[in-house]
Formats: structure tokens, sequence, C-alpha cells
């Protein structure tokens, strides 16, 4: 399998600062999403599903809770012998990651340069996808390209810090902008990129050199006229998680029978961490419609339009609309909740009432009582 | 030399559970899944994970392929350690002979090398095809505090079942001074288990003794223990409390699947921080239709409901379309039921399909002969035409499919 050759380098925390709430505590890789996942599977399993068999995980701060996610890599069968799933957390106090991508890159070479591949395959841990990477591979290696970008058309994603690919019939880039709003047709990055390892190297000793620290402005934007940057579109259901708005409406995404169809491949599953629970258990006069559920939960109450986590109890009488209820939280008797995002662990008590807006959701902190 | 292990679980699958039918035509009984997630053997197997049983001998025979590749390393029962863990046992050739297990006894003789590389102390015999969560490490606390030799945990069965049972009758001290296999008058309500604990020495003794018997049949129940009673070995009763259910037969499997759906029954299963663990697919959480309508049923991951499920246990990766109606059934892994089709009392076996419009089985209450009624079963793989009608009771095998 030719996707022995590539590296994944993936990075934990990139963007968190968009979704503040969810990622206080967290990284952005260990934000939980779909009912069973934290966006990282999807990262992760998108490269193993693609033959690739070691994977490093850049993260700078909070990474506790992804530690105990990923474990030995053992879910995504990343528990190797030889190679397998490599925590890179900031070595020591003098190695700041602060300055950007770049610095993170040069501050695993050593990583790097024990590896045996060729290729690396960067990607953040921000965007819901089933991507197969062997066609990326496929494809930049066929097209010679120095830097290959994964990106989709369309629509960009609601923010301002869009980076924006003008594209020859070629496929080859022509113009790189960054941190872009457009509310037109574009072509948007999706932070994944494929680079030779020495090349990589070569190009982030550089920018050190020069204080240069930002991987899109500093490498891609400023090499688009000496190197042979390609673009591959994307096409498939991808959901980049830009905003808390963007989050939401992601979860609600999942009710689209073809949206799943895309997400969840049954040739390339997503993986995640076991957690044993029973299968969900619907009581008596229990009402579920359009949700998408995980298992463990016990379900007594009415269920409209919801994601709902592992362990999710949802009490007689209470009803629930356009909810995403994280793990283990416990709905109350007769309470009603509508547009909420509840974090894990979260109680609501018998009676409690809170609505959000279709265009405001409500957040609920991890572990607070209402 | 391995480290000791002072217990050694040796669980008996090798069973062929021809009462099961086409649920068991070409897998092994433990391996049967049950309560949309599990396989019964996840049972024992976390029981013993949970009970601090380090060191598990799976002896399979019967059609052992799906358990082998099920128990794999044991690693989802974290009985994957470096020294100990579970260890699948078939029958294998010797120097001078080779034989098929003739019997529960002598399926653990044949493996004493196995056991005797963990020096243990006892040896736990189970079986696989009970339902039920059980704290191994109490009984045998029981076993050394009575000093036994050998230990039988009984559950009380209502009297008037009593006579289906393997019965135990017990002195006021909990020793045993009788087994009355199904008897007709029973003289007690202490239905052994198939939980046995033994002292190991002495098992050994005796199961060498026993193969040298050129009349037994090797067996726990009619032979060794018997021979044990009969030397006035220290033979103790241990009684369980808490659900327990044998899930031997057809109408037994549907029945503790609807138990499943007690709230009381479950809670009583995972009141603690244990679980009962299990190999899993990967799979997405399941998807329930604005046009599905789900009461009192359970449900897997992975499964997609368009249509409406009523007391039924539907198990991971089922699709269920719309209009469609399962209620009272068991849907096994990988099932799907077609457009308005109609499920009732049933079990669906594993990647059967039931096509369009198909009814399969029938209300007790609609049946105007009661004693033809029974729980109706779609063998797994089997691909029910559009429009078929399934009998209560009957049984469809995939391998004598019309086509």
């Amino acid at each position: 399998m030719h996707g022995t050759n590539v590296i994944g380098i993936l990075f934990a925390y990139v963007h968190e600062e968009r979704i503040r709430s969810l990622t206080e505590n967290r990284v952005m890789a260990s934000v939980p999403f779909g009912g069973r996942y934290r966006l990282v599977d999807f990262a992760l399993s998108n490269m193993v599903n693609s033959g690739i068999n070691q994977v490093g995980v850049v993260t700078e701060e909070n990474y506790q809770s992804l530690m105990d996610h990923l474990g030995s890599g053992k879910a995504w069968d990343l528990s190797r012998k030889t190679k397998g799933l490599s925590l890179l957390p900031p070595f020591g106090a003098k190695i700041s990651r602060t300055e950007g991508k770049v610095e993170s890159l040069s501050t695993i070479k050593r990583f790097l340069h024990a590896a045996t591949e060729e290729y690396v395959l960067l990607s953040d841990c921000d965007i819901v996808a089933n991507i197969d990477y062997r066609e990326l591979y496929d494809f930049h290696t066929k097209n010679d390209a120095d830097i290959t970008v994964v990106y989709r058309h369309g629509n960009s994603p609601d923010t301002d810090k869009n980076t924006v690919f003008t594209i020859d019939p070629s496929n080859v880039v022509r113009e790189i902008y960054l941190k872009r709003g457009c509310h037109f047709d574009c072509n948007y990055g999706m932070g994944m990129y494929l680079i030779a390892k020495e090349k990589l190297i070569e190009l982030v000793d550089d920018c050190m050199s020069r204080n240069l620290y930002d991987f899109d402005r500093d490498i891609i934007q400023r090499g688009v006229k000496d190197m042979k940057i390609c673009a591959y579109e994307f096409t498939g259901a991808a959901y980049p998680i830009t905003s808390f708005e963007a989050y939401f409406n992601a979860s609600m995404a999942l009710m689209d029978p073809k949206v799943r169809s895309q997400l969840f491949v049954p040739s390339r599953p997503v993986y995640t961490k076991v957690r044993d629970d029973m299968p969900t258990r619907y009581g008596l006069g229990s009402v579920i419609q359009n949700s998408f559920v995980a298992d463990g939960c016990v379900v007594e109450g009415e269920v409209e339009n919801c994601v709902l986590f592992r362990g999710v109890k949802v009490k007689k009488g209470a009803r629930l609309k356009n909810c995403v209820i994280m793990q283990d939280t416990i709905v109350g008797e007769n309470s009603r909740l509508d547009f909420v995002v509840a974090d894990k662990n979260v109680e609501f008590t018998d009676n409690a009432t809170i609505m959000g807006h279709t265009t405001y959701p409500v957040y609920i902190v991890k572990g607070s009582k209402v | 030399m391995l480290p000791k292990q002072e217990v050694v679980a040796m669980l008996l699958a090798g069973g062929q559970g021809s009462r099961l039918g086409v649920l068991t035509k070409n897998q092994a009984k433990p391996a049967v899944p049950f309560g949309g997630k599990y396989r019964i053997i996840d049972f024992p197997l976390s029981n013993c994970v949970n009970s601090g049983i380090e060191a598990v001998g799976v002896l399979t025979q019967y059609q052992p392929l799906e358990l082998n590749e099920y128990i794999g390393s044991g690693q989802p029962w974290d009985l994957d350690s470096m020294h100990a863990g579970v260890h699948v046992l078939p029958p294998y050739q010797k120097n001078k002979r080779s034989d098929w297990y003739k019997g529960t006894a002598n399926a653990i003789f044949q493996n004493m090398r196995f056991i005797e590389r963990y020096n243990p102390d006892y040896v736990v015999v189970l079986s696989g095809d009970h339902i039920y969560k059980m704290d191994y490490s109490k009984m045998i606390s029981y076993h050394k505090e009575k000093e036994a030799d050998c230990t039988i945990a009984v559950y009380e069965v209502p009297m008037a079942e009593a006579s289906r049972f393997g019965i135990l009758n017990t002195n006021e001290d909990g020793t045993i001074y009788e087994f009355d296999e199904k008897p007709k008058v029973p003289k007690s309500n202490l239905a052994s288990m198939g939980i046995y604990v033994f002292s190991w020495q002495k098992l050994k003794k005796y199961l060498t003794e026993d193969d040298k018997m050129p009349k037994s049949q090797h067996d726990f129940g009619k032979n060794v223990l018997p021979a044990m009673l009969n030397d006035g070995e220290k033979m103790f009763a241990y009684r369980f409390s808490g659900y327990w259910k044998d899930v031997g037969t057809i109408d037994s499997l549907w029945e503790s699947n609807m138990d499943w759906l007690d709230k009381n029954v479950t809670s009583d299963l995972i009141q603690d921080a244990n679980k009962i663990y299990s190999r899993s697919e990967v799979l997405p959480p399941h998807y329930i239709s604005a046009s599905a309508s789900v009461q009192n049923s359970i449900i897997a991951e992975g499964c997609n409901v368009y249509g409406k499920v009523d007391f039924s246990v539907v198990s991971s990766g089922v699709y269920i379309a719309a209009g469609a109606v399962v209620a009272d059934s068991i849907i096994m892994p990988g099932a799907v039921i077609e457009e308005n089709a109609r499920v009732q009392y049933a079990i669906i076996g594993e990647n059967a399909v039931v096509g369009k419009n198909a009814v399969v089985g029938k209300r007790p209450e609609d049946m105007e002969d009661k004693d033809n009624w029974g729980v109706a079963v779609v063998g797994p793989n089997y691909r029910l035409a559009p429009e078929t009608v399934v009998a209560p009771k009957a049984m469809l095998d995939a391998d004598e499919e019309e086509e």
C-alpha cells in the first residue's frame, strides 16, 4: 500500500479560538461531535483508512482530554510496534508554539527526520468529513507537485479567515488570498497539505531563519511563484467547524441521510474510543423523531431533531427539540429545551426551561446544574 | 513457568446448542447475538474480568470460527494481558491419541496442562449459555471460607418449574447431599447454574480418575460431581440472587431479550461500574427518522429506523424501512426489514432480509389454536421474498431457501 509512504501530522489546536465556548477546557481536536465522536476522530480515521500508519498529533495546551481520548491509539489501530500514534506536546519550557504552525513544525523536526516515509500530510482537526487521501496522493505524484492543497469549491464557510485559491485549468494554484471572507463561490482551503518531507523541513528551516511563522502566508503564499503548488478538490460532504453556529448546523446536518452516507462510509469507518455502553433504551411513552442517538442513552421523554451523545438520560415528560446533548447529561422530568447545546455531564433539574433561537443556540457549560 | 494465578476460569463453549436450531447451525451457541450489541459469551467473559480473574480458557469444538474471531486477542474484555488473558482451546492432536472433547469434564481434562501452567489454587468452570452478572470472587471467598472442595452456584427457581432443572438438595449448613436431575417430585427449588468452583488439586484427581473409567460420559453433572459426592468430598451450594436466565432455547432466548426491555432487569445488570464488555463493530449512532415511532425498545448503534418499533430489541446496523412494523421481536445485527413488512413475535437472524409487505409471526391473541403458536425464526442471511407470510413457530434456514 502506497499510503505507508506518507506520515500524518495533525494540529490539534488550530482554530480553537473560533468556538471558544467548546474549547475552553479542551483542544479543538477533542471537541465532541456527532453523538460519539471527537473532531480528531474524523481527521485521524481519514488518515488510517488511507493506509497511513504513522501519525503525530501536535498539541499546545489543554491536551489532557485529548490524551485520555487517544490513549495508545488502539481504537484507530495505531498501537503498533513500529510506527503508530505519537502525541507531540511542547517539549520543554524553552520551546513555544505560540507563533504558528511553522514554529510547531520546527519543534517536531526530530520526529519528522526519524520517520522513513517520504511524504507528510498535514491536517487540522476542524473539519468533519470522510476523505480518502489515497486519491490525493495519486494526484500529488501524478502532477509532480511540490505541495498539494485540498480545497472545496462553493460558498465559503461563515468566517473572514479563509485561505482562498485561484486555480488554473491544470489544477495549479496561481494566487492565494489569506483571511478572506468571500460570500460568493470560491475555492477555499481545508487546511490539508501533502508535501515531500525533505521539502517541508527545508521550507520550515528557511522560514524560521527569517522569523516567519505563518504556514499559509510564509510557505504557501510566498512560494506560489517558485514552487508547483497544486490544488485537489474534495467534493464530498464536509463541515468546517468555523463557529459555534457552524458546529450546531453541522450537528443538525447529520439528520440528512445523504450527509450520513458520505460521512459514515462502511469501508472507511470513523473510529473512536470504545466506551462499552449498553444500547439505548426507549421507555414506554417515549417519542423520538428525526434524531441521531448514540449508545447508553435512556429516553423516556420526547426528543425531536436532536443529537444525543453516549449516556444521556431524558426523563419522563421532558421535551427536547433542536438540541445537541453531550455525554452523560441528564435532562430532568418535564423540562423543556429548545435550541440548546449542553456540554458533558450537565444536569437539567426537573421543570427546567431553556430556549435558544435557531440563529443563536444556547450553550450550557460542562458539568453545570441548571 | 507463568506467574501464579490463584484462579483460572474454564469456559465451556463447545456445545452445539441444537435447541436454538438455525441460529446455531453455523456458529456455536456462545456466539449467538444477544441484547442488541452483545453475544452470549460476553456475559461470562465480562464476569471473569469484573471478578478479577485474569486467566481464562475457552473450550471450543462445535463451529468455532465466529467464536474464535470474536474473542480474538481478548482486548475488548481487557483479557489480553501479558502473562495471562483469554485463550481459545480447541481439541488437539497428541502423541499417542487425538480426541474430540467427549464431555464437559473431558474437555477440562484434556487441557490440564493449560491450567497447570498457572499453578492455580482454584478453577472456576463456567458455561456459555446464560445471561447474568455475577461476581465470581464472592463465590470463591465462600468456597474458601467453607474450606470446600467444590462449590456449585444455585438459583432459587419457582417450585412449579423445579422439575425442569438440575436440582441440588442441601443440608442446613449449605452442604449438598444429593443431585436430582430434572426430578419429577423436587425436594428443593435450588437449581444448579452450571457454575462450579473447584479446589484445583481435588478436581485434578477426579478428572484423572474419570478419564480411566470406560463407561463414564465424562460429564460434570453426570459423572464427576456424583463421584465427588459419593466419596464424601465437601460440596457446597452457593446461593445467587439477581437476574439469571438460560438462553438455550428459542423461547428462552426470546424471553431473555424481552427481559432486557424491563428497566428493573437492565438496572440490575448495570447497577455498578462493572460493565458487560463486547467486541463492537465500528458504527455511527443510530438514526430515528421523523416518520418513525419507537416505544419500549432497545436500539443499538448503526441502525436506521423509519418504521414502527414496539417492545423489541434492535441490534447493531439494522435497517427498518418506512411503513414496516416490528413488535415483540428480536432483530439481530445487520438485518433489513423492508417497506410495510410486519414482524411480530419473531427472531430475525443476522443479516437476514424481510422483503416488502412480508409478514413474519403472529400475536398469540390472534391465534385460533394457541398450541400452534410460537416465536417465528428467520435464519441468518435468509432473504425472505416480498409478500411472503411466515407462520408462528416456523424456522427458516438460508441453506434451504427456495430460489
